[in-house]
């Protein structure tokens, strides 16, 4: 597919009244698509087919996510007869406010709205560089302190909703943010440790990472849900939610401390020796030089686990908490909404892309930076 | 040359370096046998040697990169035993200068100069910049102390190297074939600053090939071949009339071209 000369842009175009002489055919982008897209018959004709089915495809989605859909019904009358030739965006518009707070109290839903914005909002500012400071800590602090107040209240004229009917997109951002931020620090520590000398640290880590990678998430969920309680004295009680997020935390941590782990073994022998040499000790070695350059060279392995937490999270549908995702399994388990399912997946999954999208783009982007500072 | 033979005159009184009968293996490998030597206060001792000879295991022996496992190894008055609190202490008192400069990619040049004087030394930050910015005009790159290590060429970051040793004021300094991952134009820059290092009394020893330098700042020469001190003298005996047949088979083939 080598660029035919024949179609470069010609001079003598512009001599007659600065209109192309060759009409549409010497636009730029006319050129490029001559020269990639039918270049020869073989091309030429992949490219009509091609074209042929995407635009069948988007024609298709539009029609029936667009034109011919149900926006607003007050039941799912309508929407049962445009069924198939129509989308029924009004089982969102009827029942969004189930889907993003779950069980949350009707009236109260305002508090966990407020929940989402503080979220998003510690985020933004996490990602921002001038905000990476001790500063942080105490925004971090401020911003959970207020989430748990909104979310519990029972104080301050806020009446009380125990965690037993959070749901929605708060439970999904706070069972994520606290999962990487247990998560991750843990897996710090059981990397070090698992390159320990000492054999007792050694061997501990190891099986810790060993034991926990080797089960499936839900296996741990439904241990935390199920047979913890066992071992604990009676009247000895930890909340459901508490119990998968600890299981969440682990079980992240197991995968993100190889990761880390990954990111250690690419350091080379110099550097360690090099600090060794200047009398730094193993936390000033470990803290300020080996981290900050082995997690530089892991920023794709770890955004990519921290994206698997996110979306992971929605396993603790299996011990009944209502995430986003299994709010909208109960939104559709309605008689009058049965059968729209594909509507309310849609809605969801387009949030969950949002967040897992920022992640990645923001990876991109520091990932980018680091490469600058140290290569300019 | 003559205020070396000054300093040598003057300084050199005191042991600060003495190895007694210092053995390593690797496995099965015998890599240093029977290790006796001493160096004074003062002194500079280029150590030399056809490669694998143990040359750079003894010298990171003397800052405990590397361990032991026989014998007596003194260091400014503290003898090298696995107690961590006396590597650290030593390890403040001996700069280490590497074959592959092991800068900080991660850090400019004036982090990588200030950090150790900060967090082991606990010299508050200000001074810590100015005692750097002091070495950095010292090896004359002043004008880089923003910029990060992978900006710099192969003879600037051995020289950010040095200065980022002696910003903890060491009382030796070892040096681990400092020049051999140089391009040639580059050596003359980074000996002329071990020569001005020598030139003011510094302890220093070093693995190099650079027998010109050898002549200009040794006090003497130590030769190893297989894991064995074989020979030791001042650099004028040692290239004119070398005792054992090994050292005169290693310096025709050094020289010899």
């Amino acid at each position: 597919m080598t660029a035919n000369p024949t179609v470069q842009a010609k001079p003598q175009a512009l001599i007659d009244g600065g209109f192309p002489a060759g009409g549409l055919m010497s636009l730029p982008a006319v050129q490029w698509a001559r020269a990639n897209l039918f270049s020869n018959w073989i091309n030429t004709a992949v490219t009509l087919v091609f074209a042929y089915f995407i635009l069948k495809g988007l024609f298709g989605f539009l029609s029936w996510g667009v034109f011919n859909a149900i926006w607003s019904a007050p039941d799912s009358r309508l929407c049962r007869e445009a069924k198939g030739v129509g989308a029924c965006w009004a089982l969102i518009t009827e029942k969004y406010r189930f889907i993003l707070f779950g069980t949350y109290a009707y009236d109260e839903q305002w508090r966990p709205a407020i929940v989402i914005v503080i979220f998003i909002a510690l985020y933004v500012a996490s990602a921002m560089r001038r905000f990476w400071n001790r500063n942080l800590v105490f925004i971090w602090v401020g911003g959970l302190a207020l989430i748990g107040v909104l979310m519990w209240g029972g104080i301050l004229g806020l009446k009380y909703v125990e965690n037993e009917r959070w749901g929605g997109l708060p439970l999904t951002l706070s069972l994520a943010t606290f999962g990487i931020a247990f998560a991750f620090p843990l897996s710090i520590l059981l990397a070090l440790g698992r390159r320990s000398r000492l054999p007792a640290i050694k061997a501990m880590c190891v099986g810790y990472i060993e034991l926990i990678r080797g089960v499936p998430l839900i296996s741990l969920l439904f241990m935390a849900s199920v047979m913890f309680p066992l071992f604990l004295p009676e009247g000895v009680t930890f909340d459901k939610l508490l119990r998968a997020q600890v299981a969440i935390i682990m079980f992240t941590a197991a995968y993100l401390a190889e990761v880390v782990r990954g990111g250690l073994q690419a350091i080379p022998k110099g550097q360690f020796e090099a600090a060794d040499a200047l009398g730094l000790g193993y936390w000033q070695k470990t803290g300020m030089i080996i981290m900050p350059q082995a997690l530089r060279l892991v920023i794709p392995p770890l955004v990519n686990t921290f994206i698997g937490l996110f979306k992971d999270t929605s396993l603790v549908v299996i011990i009944g908490l209502f995430d986003l995702l299994n709010a909208v399994k109960a939104a559709i388990q309605e008689p009058q909404w049965r059968g729209f399912g594909v509507e309310a997946y849609i809605s969801v999954s387009i949030i969950y892309f949002i967040f897992c999208f920022a992640m990645s783009k923001y990876s991109q982007k520091i990932e980018a930076d680091f490469a600058q500072a140290r290569n300019r | 040359m003559t205020t070396t033979a000054a300093a040598r005159s003057t300084a050199a009184t005191q042991p600060i370096i003495e190895m007694r009968g210092v053995n390593k293996w690797y496995g099965e490998f015998h890599v240093l046998k029977d290790i006796n030597s001493t160096v004074l206060q003062g002194q500079k001792v280029v150590v030399c040697g056809p490669s694998g000879s143990g040359k750079s295991t003894m010298i990171r022996c003397i800052n405990r990169l590397e361990e032991h496992q026989a014998g007596q190894l003194v260091v400014d008055g503290i003898e090298l035993t696995n107690d961590v609190k006396n590597i650290e202490q030593i390890r403040r008192e001996v700069g280490m200068v590497f074959q592959q400069f092991n800068l900080f990619p991660h850090l400019t040049v004036m982090e990588n100069l200030t950090l150790a004087p900060i967090w082991v030394r606990k010299v508050p930050k200000k001074e810590a910049e100015e005692t750097a910015m002091a070495y950095l005009n010292r090896v004359h790159i002043p004008e880089q102390a923003q910029k990060y290590p992978g900006q710099l060429s192969g003879g600037q970051q051995q020289r950010v190297a040095i200065a980022r040793s002696l910003c903890m004021k060491p009382k030796i300094m070892l040096f681990d074939e400092p020049t051999s991952a140089l391009d040639p134009e580059m050596i003359k820059e980074v000996l002329d600053v071990m020569i001005g290092l020598a030139e003011e009394g510094m302890t220093m020893i070093c693995v190099t090939h650079e027998m010109g330098f050898a002549r200009t700042v040794a006090d003497f020469m130590v030769f190893m071949d297989k894991g064995e001190i074989v020979e030791t003298a001042p650099p004028k005996d040692f290239f004119a009339n070398p005792k054992t047949d090994r050292a005169k088979l290693f310096l025709s083939q050094i020289l010899g071209h």
